[in-house]
């Protein structure tokens, strides 16, 4: 079972590809086009695990016109990955279009029409790859089939480049924008004759394509969340249950109505404890002309609550609590032979725990909405939504229509990391606009997005190890404890889901004769949702750290220390020892996706070569390594830290090694490990939540602090490797291994481990 | 509630206001000029960073009582076609992940180039020590900020 966490599920991709003709006018309202020209549409079909039909992969809408423009459709969400460029940059690659005649429309939320929209998991590039190459194919073999005939020559001695049919043979060549007049009855060919480009013949996969949206960024003109204006448009603050569950007694609005400005009071129902992944909160709102004049009405507000259930809840005695339980036995998740029998025999044992807190993702876009309830009980959104469609059908659920009456615009997301998953705050708009009779913008401010965001959980992790007389490592035995994503939704999930425990800690994959995988019992006592890498990051940050110690203890360089205990070159099925439920793979098969050891050894070797490690270890530069695998791409990460001369502690550069496979857009690859690092760096050494008598104690970037400039990394190296393998994510997987490698190093700096996130550099 | 007449990227505006009301809700919500962001509220994170005379400041943190007749300059009028030295250095390194606190960053740093003409690395980070970036841009804005340095 995979429950709760929606980019986990699995879905079985045999595609039955169907291309159409699409009607303009299904293609005119996502935006406006130039006259004439072909839309067409390919279709992916494909069967679920009991042969249903799924619209896991999307509809791929391509138009280009008569002045040789080519459109295409972004269907899935653009949060910083530039996904808005890399899908479009795939197809247009394919066609052989001229990429400055690329045009980019964002589809609204519709999975029935673009196929699965919800970008999260990092798996946008790795479901798409092939449907997007296909469908640019599809277009690339009608236009050839246009052009061949005419000229009278095979479609196979043509080809297609810079938006140009082109017979090398007899040097003819024609615009895409002069035969697709001719399209319009053109046969639609069997998806069986259509061959994709020989992968060294790509121009633009492989290469640093800037983003699409880079000018309007730089420029101020890009819509994010918050930016757009509806005539007669009101704006919302909302005082939230202070503590999850907490209901509204009573509440005075007097003195909010008196401020300038406020017009309208409205209580919002909220769904109590446990909260839901995608219900609004328990709370009052006020309803303004301006976003000032909603603060200042909300800070006049008064509000009696019932602080239920979660009014003691202290995140430090749970963590203690949490530490405390790891002593004893857990639920046996994961087990290889008999680590007790291994344990016993030990010639050397270790045992360490670690811990870390809860963490908000604090994108510095708030949340925003703007929803207009109208007239005719439809209701159009604009939202800066990870899944659009999850929105659509709650605000369908929370206003009482049917879900085809609700529209999703997208808007660019101001970081996403996870948070706009969830689409509470678009839920609040539309009941509030419901209310307002009025487009209404929910305005979410910092305090509102620390206080009320879907924590990454706070955990706890005991593991112990096992050397025999010989230095080998014979014994892992791992627990863990963290409240679940599912605690948001029951309270009945006390254990993390199988698919909290696939994300770095039953996908242990050293070679260990006897391993044994527990998990604990927590409750959930706020909102517990998924943060850049969800649960690898405190497992990612125990298991590299204690191998760290292992290395030590067998008296290894940690890097020879992996590579070793990796063992030979296969691929690692993890199935046959999950001792109940199932080895989730980022719901791929693993016969699709295997854990293969040689692909991480090479990334391992890779990032030692690159960072100079022997030569520079042995020259006393304070360097820490790991290696860890997420989202089923694999990366090496080496930390290097140096002393300022104000005795402050440098991370001076980091090295990354990455296999994902084929490196669709190089550059936004690097800048999702420069990027990733540095998030991680916050995570490592200055962000945490904590709760007391039930609320979060953080207020604002002062006290829940990411990093600022003069703290991040200062040279941050992306190794790339090449590869033809099918493409995987990498939104999240640089954070893992970032954080134990910093930690390793410091270790090496101070002589001092460290077991508690975050920690001081 | 008392009127306005403000200096917006060489323009009058007149709007009518609260005189708490910060200069970025009158920016975004009373102009309608989007491209200055909310992200704190309280003068920590930088993304409503605009220029008054010149000099970058935080627009959330600046009521309009206290704007009397200085010059503001936002994202939309630091040049005529998005073609300022630094906006030009942003293009060229591929700043942005999400874009969202960018408006703010280049803002900064247009404000930190007119005060240091040719910054040292370790002044780009105190300088912009004040702008938060949560995607990690951190880098490529310190190296577009070199890059511009040497055309300004």
């Amino acid at each position: 079972m995979l429950p709760n966490i929606p980019f986990l599920k699995k879905g079985k991709r045999e595609d039955q590809s169907k291309i159409f003709v699409a009607s303009r006018r299904d293609f005119l309202k996502l935006g406006s086009l130039a006259s004439g020209g072909l839309i067409l549409g390919v279709s992916f079909q494909c069967s679920g695990p009991k042969g249903e039909t799924m619209t896991f992969a999307p509809n791929v809408y391509i138009s280009i016109n008569s002045e040789n423009e080519v459109t295409l459709v972004a269907h899935r969400s653009e949060m910083g990955t530039g996904i808005r460029t890399s899908l479009p940059q795939i197809v247009a690659d394919e066609l052989g279009a001229e990429w400055s005649k690329v045009k980019i429309i964002q589809a609204e939320g519709d999975e029935e029409k673009y196929g699965n929209q919800n970008t999260d998991g990092s798996f946008s590039v790795r479901m798409f790859y092939e449907p997007m190459r296909k469908a640019g194919a599809t277009a690339r073999y009608m236009l050839i089939a246009a052009a061949s005939s005419e000229w009278g020559v095979e479609a196979s001695e043509c080809d297609t480049q810079d938006g140009m049919v082109l017979h090398a043979g007899k040097g003819k060549k024609i615009s895409f924008g002069d035969l697709v007049g001719r399209l319009k009855d053109a046969p639609v060919p069997d998806p069986e004759d259509v061959k994709l480009r020989d992968f060294t013949n790509y121009k633009l996969i492989g290469t640093d394509v800037p983003i699409y949206d880079l000018k309007d960024i730089t420029s101020g003109k890009a819509v994010f969340g918050a930016d757009v204006d509806l005539p007669n448009m009101k704006i919302a603050v909302i005082k939230r249950s202070p503590v999850i569950g907490a209901k509204v007694i009573s509440y005075n609005d007097e003195k909010a109505l008196a401020v300038p400005g406020v017009v309208q009071v409205v209580k919002i129902e909220g769904s109590g404890f446990p909260p839901g992944l995608d219900k609004a909160l328990e709370g009052v709102a006020v309803i303004a002309d301006s976003t000032w004049s909603a603060i200042k009405g909300r800070e006049a507000l008064e509000v009696e609550w019932d602080l239920g259930d979660n009014q003691n809840f202290n995140s430090d005695k749970q963590q203690a609590e949490m530490l405390e339980s790891t002593k004893g036995n857990g639920k046996v998740r994961r087990e290889r032979g008999d680590f007790d029998k291994a344990s016993r025999s030990a010639a050397k044992s270790l045992e360490r725990t670690f811990e870390a807190p809860f963490y908000a993702h604090a994108t510095i876009e708030p949340p925003a909405a703007i929803a207009h309830v109208k007239e005719d009980g439809s209701c159009e959104v604009w939202a800066p939504s990870q899944h659009p469609q999850w929105a659509r059908d709650a605000v369908a659920t929370a206003i009482g229509i049917d879900s085809a009456k609700v529209r999703i615009n997208v808007t660019l997301l101001g970081g996403g990391f996870g948070r706009k998953s969830k689409p509470d705050f678009v839920v609040e708009a539309a009941l509030l606009s419901k209310a307002a009779k009025a487009p209404v913008r929910v305005q979410w401010t910092r305090e509102d997005d620390l206080h009320f965001d879907f924590f990454h959980s706070h955990s706890a992790q005991r593991i112990k190890a096992s050397l025999d007389a010989s230095g080998n490592l014979i014994g892992w035995n791992h627990h863990t404890v963290f409240p679940a994503i599912g605690s948001t939704s029951s309270k009945e999930e006390l254990h993390p889901s199988d698919g909290e425990l696939g994300l770095g800690c039953v996908d242990f994959p050293f070679d260990v004769p006897n391993i044994r995988i527990e998990s604990h019992e927590s409750t959930g006592n706020t909102r517990v949702g998924w943060l850049r890498s969800v649960s690898n990051i405190h497992h990612a940050f125990a298991i590299h750290s204690m191998m760290d110690e292992i290395a030590e203890a067998r008296g290894k360089d940690p890097i020879e220390n992996a590579i070793e205990l990796l063992g030979t070159d296969r691929d690692i099925t993890f199935q046959s020892e999950m001792v109940s439920g199932e080895f989730g793979n980022y719901g791929e098969k693993i016969e699709d996706y295997p854990w293969n050891t040689g692909r991480m050894k090479n990334v391992i070797r890779t990032v030692a070569e690159k960072s100079n490690w022997t030569a520079n270890k042995a020259s006393g530069k304070i360097m820490g390594f790991a290696a860890h695998k997420s989202f089923l791409t694999y990366v090496a990460c080496v930390v290097i830290l140096e002393k300022g001369s104000g005795g402050n502690t440098i991370i001076s550069d980091v090295h990354y090694a990455v296999d994902c496979g084929v490196a669709v857009n190089t550059d936004r690859i690097r800048s999702q490990f420069e990027g990733g690092s540095q998030f991680a760096t916050s995570l490592a050494t200055t962000s945490a939540i904590t709760f007391d008598k039930g609320q979060v104690q953080q207020n604002n970037f002062d006290t829940y602090k990411i990093i600022r400039m003069p703290a991040s990394p200062k040279n941050i190296h992306v190794h790339i490797i090449e590869s033809q393998i099918k493409p995987t994510g990498v939104g999240e997987p640089p954070v893992p291994p970032f954080i134990p490698a910093l930690a390793n190093a410091m270790y090496q700096m101070n002589g001092e481990r460290i077991y508690k996130l975050p920690f001081k550099v | 509630m008392a009127k306005y007449t403000l200096t917006v990227n060489g323009g009058s505006k007149e709007v009518e206001a609260m005189d708490d009301m910060p200069l970025l809700w009158v920016i975004r919500d009373l102009l309608g000029m989007k491209g200055t962001k909310f992200g704190c509220g309280q003068a920590l994170c930088g993304a409503c960073t605009v220029h008054l005379d010149g000099v970058a400041v935080r627009s959330c943190s600046i009521p309009i009582a206290d704007v009397g007749d200085g010059k503001i300059t936002t994202i939309e009028g630091l040049s005529e076609n998005g073609d300022h030295p630094v906006q030009k250095a942003w293009v060229q390194h591929i700043v942005p992940q999400c874009g969202y606190c960018q408006s703010g960053q280049i803002m900064n740093a247009a404000s930190l180039l007119n005060s240091n003409s040719s910054p040292t690395g370790e002044e780009i980070e105190q300088g912009m020590a004040g702008n938060l970036c949560r995607c990690g841009t951190y880098n490529r804005i310190k190296e577009a900020i070199l890059t511009a340095s040497k055309s300004v």
